[in-house]
């Protein structure tokens, strides 16, 4: 479970989030949505500790994550496993070299012991015969799933994705939705992922959050988003007509 | 002034994360021998074909400008080799290699933090500063002084090759100035140097690769300015240097 208790941080002045604070299960796909340059990278970064907080307190079960020191943060980092917007795939290293790279650093393994999991890393998330390929020779999809794979390597207990669905077309994201649900059941992490794309909400969203102007604005699930009141929100979730007109005819 | 402090206090504490433990050291070890590849063996070429036209042109320099008969001929070679040991090889040289090295890390370091790579180390728990800029480095100072001593070989090959075919002086002048008077301490000095420079290019690069923000336009002047930054405090050092060690 990850816990962040009002927590804020500015840049240069100008406060991007305010006092934010929720809850975040393991077993569950927990997402925070808003437009875009509403907060939501700069919230999931304090999570990881890529950025540091202003205010606030972040828990991982029980640790005081914001407190710890360089080495904790450190050992507590390998229990993490990160999907980049960009998926952030070394350009240098091959598939299979991307994917074991974390067993390379971090365990004692022999070379064919890691070479097995990378494999099933892989086979899981279909991506099969491309050990040797390079990032630049995958398609976008193809990057996001060797990217889920090397986050995973380690069987992290935290995920968190950051626009796992952004430059893939809506079949594509359908797949690394379902891929990061089954997932995160598989391993029971505690899963948290940034987005904006409402075909992701409906999918994932067992717990949502959503970030206006860096403000927690609403807190609920996939049933409730679509019966919540909050007009801040509901100018998010129906912002096309036919949304719109869904919507009235419903009522 | 509050920038230029900032970003000398930022460049240690850079220098700090760099310099700590490694995590693990066979995986440094196999950087190491990728960065000397990259940016050792691949500058050969460049340095080999640049010294020996410069070897050549000082010679014909120190030719057109001493003819006089009391001058004897040999000096030619005997100024050319000065020359090319004790200012050519290794600043001019480490010049040329802070716009090829240089800009080649600042350029590597800055897509790799605009691509969130580096991200990508942190949150793994690697220390990316030491994983991504140690090797090279090591790298840099360890193979510069080759790329010295070569260039020094073919400097004066360059100069004995095309003095002696424009006839401005004969083949035995040539190598018989070239071994006068040789003071050995010039070369460990040239070498001294080198490896100074080859720090300084390397940290001056890779810190402003480090610390891009934005996108690939950002990239391009992390680049320039790890040319332009590099070879000013590079001629600053020289001076120093030269003072400290052959005074």
């Amino acid at each position: 479970m990850i816990r962040a208790e009002n927590i804020s941080k500015s840049f240069a002045g100008r406060r991007v989030l305010t006092d934010i604070s929720a809850i975040f299960e393991p077993g569950k796909t927990n997402l925070i949505i808003g437009k875009s340059g509403s907060g939501k990278t700069v919230f999931l970064k304090c999570l990881v500790g890529l950025l540091d907080v202003d205010e606030g307190e972040i828990y991982y079960d029980d640790v005081a994550f914001t407190r710890l020191d360089f080495r904790g943060k450190k050992e507590l980092r390998q229990q993490m496993g990160m999907l980049f917007q960009g998926s952030a795939l070394f350009d240098s290293m091959s598939v299979e070299e991307n994917v074991r790279f974390p067993l390379d650093m971090f365990t004692n393994m022999s070379y064919q012991e890691k070479l097995d999991r990378v494999n099933f890393c892989l086979d899981r998330v279909n991506i099969v015969d491309s050990n040797r390929l390079y990032p630049s020779e995958l398609s976008g999809g193809m990057k996001k799933r060797v990217a889920i794979a090397r986050a995973i390597v380690l069987k992290p207990r935290f995920l968190f994705c950051d626009e796992p669905n952004s430059g893939l077309d809506p079949k594509t994201s359908i797949v690394i939705d379902e891929l990061i649900r089954e997932i995160t059941v598989e391993l029971n992490m505690t899963t948290i992922i940034n987005t904006h794309d409402m075909n992701s909400v409906m999918e994932n969203g067992e717990k949502i959050i959503f970030i206006e102007e860096g403000e927690k604005c609403w807190e609920g699930n996939k049933n409730e988003i679509l019966k919540s009141d909050c007009s801040k929100l509901n100018d998010f979730v129906f912002a096309n007509s036919l949304a719109r007109q869904l919507k009235d005819s419903s009522k | 002034m509050f920038r230029f402090l900032s970003g000398f206090g930022s460049y240690w504490i850079l220098l700090g994360r760099v310099f700590a433990r490694p995590e693990k050291h066979s995986i440094y070890y196999r950087q190491t021998m990728k960065e000397l590849v990259n940016l050792g063996l691949r500058s050969i070429g460049i340095v080999t074909i640049i010294s020996f036209f410069m070897g050549a042109v000082i010679t014909l320099q120190t030719a057109y400008n001493t003819e006089n008969p009391i001058y004897p001929t040999y000096l030619i070679g005997l100024g050319a080799r000065d020359s090319i040991l004790l200012e050519f090889s290794s600043t001019i040289v480490a010049l040329i290699l802070a716009g090829k090295v240089g800009s080649n890390i600042a350029s590597e370091i800055g897509t790799m933090r605009v691509t969130e790579q580096i991200d990508a180390l942190e949150l793994m728990g690697v220390n990316s500063a030491s994983y991504i800029i140690l090797p090279k480095v090591v790298a840099t100072v360890v193979f510069n002084p080759f790329l010295t001593l070569i260039s020094m070989i073919t400097g004066i090959t360059g100069g004995w090759v095309v003095g002696t075919a424009a006839g401005v002086i004969t083949s035995q002048n040539y190598i018989y100035g070239i071994q006068y008077a040789f003071i050995p301490y010039y070369i460990t000095y040239a070498l001294i140097k080198t490896v100074v420079f080859a720090f300084i290019i390397s940290t001056v690069s890779a810190y402003q690769g480090y610390n891009v923000e934005g996108g690939s336009l950002e990239v391009g002047r992390a680049s320039t300015k790890a040319v332009v930054y590099s070879s000013v405090t590079l001629l600053l050092f020289n001076v120093i240097l030269t003072q400290l060690l052959l005074s």
